[in-house]
């Protein structure tokens, strides 16, 4: 523990996760931080609340950065299931790929996936931004309540399924569409807005190849008709 | 949740480190299933001498199959005992049912050995003596309990068919409607687990003559609930997930190796992981790697 006090560079292979996490979760710890060997370790810079910088250099397991508020985190490798799972604020960039459940529940913050991300990324979403590089997996955005999903590649099946108020930006193909997700109009609010989203996340994509997709809003209400399907 | 772990070598030079390797890829996921581990290893000349039948089991001590098969190997490994003989499968399988009624088999065929034990994988690994294991495909796994109970044989993997092997994460749904089907078409069972039930679908599918691929396909049809499975014959390396793929998955590929496990960090363990392809498995897609 005394040996990471102060310092910006944490070892996996010397230090506990906990004492890293313990280490960042300091009254005040230092801005910016490098840890190395995280070969990946679950939980890697969970629960941040200050505004520092860390690079993790290589692969990180489940929950990377979970709970973050103000912290710009950035996986030098690929993320496990989680990654950014309920950030509240701040920056997670995946330079890699992320596994399931990539910006789960997240409420506020931006989430950039360089990468591919697998299924039920940004499921539950409640304000995060997500973009992802790639290819997104199946159920993507299921239950988004609020945020924004941008995909520069393909989405799997039943993208936004049981879609609350979470705006989803896709540039590739989608293999299908969730219970109550629909295609909409790309208007001119929507072309500023992913430009915007675009340029926080360094993607160098033109607005205008993008489709938009939301809630048809049908599932919002109890309708009696429909008793029988359950 | 429960961890699966798997090794596939193409490098031959690698193979005097199989148990080494597989032992290191364990002990990342014992979070993941504390309560009870297996593995089945293929190719140790030790545990399985070519050219020999070999059968593993439970429910007998070493001394007692040593009695009971004066002129069979014995090899003892915690709670399995491996018997090796040189006579058909079959008639070893005869000969231990008349002479140890009480044993259960847990793994029959050639080439391969099956072990299995409750408790602390990382204790039962070194039980087990699997660091000092060699050969060219291994699989793993670490048990937390849900459907059966904790007892060496509901532990995984389960291994029903010459050769074949099954691990699982996950659970089936309508694993008792299936297993009184096979139930009702001959097929015996071991334990009350539900990927038992699983792992004797595969094997009778098999026995007719399907291949691996097909036989995980029309597991994919039949099975309800969810999975990710590691299967392995003693040619095939086999991963396959429902259609959901709740249950994580992770494969890495290189020249010299296939490897899969339920998290990265169990792959994190093997040489030249930096340089592997690593990827998810789809959802209900079937992959395969033959030896």
């Amino acid at each position: 523990m005394a040996a990471l006090t102060g310092a910006e560079v944490a070892d996996l292979a010397a230090t506990t996760v906990r004492e890293l996490n313990q280490a960042l979760h300091a009254p005040e710890p230092a801005p910016a931080w490098r840890v190395l060997n995280p070969r990946g370790a679950h939980s890697v810079a969970c629960g941040l609340r200050d505004e520092v910088t860390i690079d993790i250099e290589g692969h990180v397991g489940y929950y990377c950065a979970g709970m973050n508020q103000r912290a710009t985190v950035t996986v030098h490798g690929n993320a496990g299931v989680g990654v950014a799972e309920n950030m509240m604020s701040g920056t997670v960039r995946v330079r890699g790929d992320a596994s399931q459940s990539a910006g789960a529940t997240a409420h506020g913050g931006l989430l950039v996936i360089e990468g591919n991300a697998a299924a039920r990324c940004g499921i539950s979403m409640k304000g995060v931004d997500i973009v992802v590089g790639g290819n997104v997996g199946h159920m993507s955005a299921f239950m988004g309540q609020a945020g924004r999903l941008v995909v520069c590649g393909d989405a799997g099946d039943a993208l936004g399924d049981s879609l609350y108020e979470a705006r989803i930006y896709v540039k590739g193909t989608v293999k299908s569409l969730g219970a109550d997700c629909v295609e909409k109009e790309m208007r001119d609010e929507h072309l500023t807005e992913l430009a915007e989203l675009l340029k926080a996340a360094e993607f160098d994509e033109d607005p205008a190849d993008f489709r938009r997709y939301g809630s048809a809003r049908q599932l919002y209400h109890f309708k009696v008709d429909n008793s029988t399907a359950y | 949740m429960c961890g699966i772990v798997g090794l596939h070598l193409r490098e031959p030079s690698l193979e005097p480190r199989l148990g080494e390797l597989l032992a290191a890829m364990l002990g990342q996921v014992v979070e993941r299933g504390p309560d009870s581990a297996g593995v089945a290893v293929y190719g140790d000349m030790r545990l399985s001498p070519p050219g020999r039948a070999v059968v593993s089991l439970l429910g007998v001590t070493p001394e007692q199959a040593s009695t009971a098969l004066p002129r069979a190997g014995v090899v003892a490994a915690d709670a399995a005992t491996v018997v090796h003989a040189e006579s058909p499968v079959a008639e070893l399988l005869a000969a231990i049912a008349t002479a140890l009624p009480q044993a259960t088999a847990i793994g029959s065929g050639e080439g391969f050995a099956v072990l299995k034990g409750t408790g602390n994988p990382v204790q039962l690994a070194e039980s087990f003596g699997l660091a000092g294991v060699t050969g060219y495909q291994g699989v793993g796994h670490t048990r937390m309990a849900t459907e059966s109970a904790v007892t060496p044989e509901g532990a995984h993997p389960f291994s029903v068919g010459p050769g074949q092997c099954l691990v699982h994460n996950g659970s089936f749904a309508n694993h008792a409607t299936i297993r009184r089907e096979l139930q009702a078409q001959g097929v015996e069972f071991d334990s009350e687990n539900d990927s038992e039930v699983g792992a004797r679908f595969v094997a009778h599918h098999l026995a007719r003559g399907t291949d691996l691929e097909k036989a995980l396909r029309l597991l994919c049809e039949r099975f309800d609930g969810f999975y990710t499975l590691l299967v392995s014959t003693t040619d095939s390396f086999a991963v396959v997930r429902d259609a959901i793929a709740c249950k994580p998955a992770l494969v890495a590929e290189t020249d010299a190796w296939v490897a899969m496990a339920s998290e990265y960090r169990a792959l994190d363990v093997l040489p030249g992981i930096e340089n592997a392809r690593i990827f998810e498995p789809e959802p209900e897609e079937v992959y395969v790697w033959q030896r």
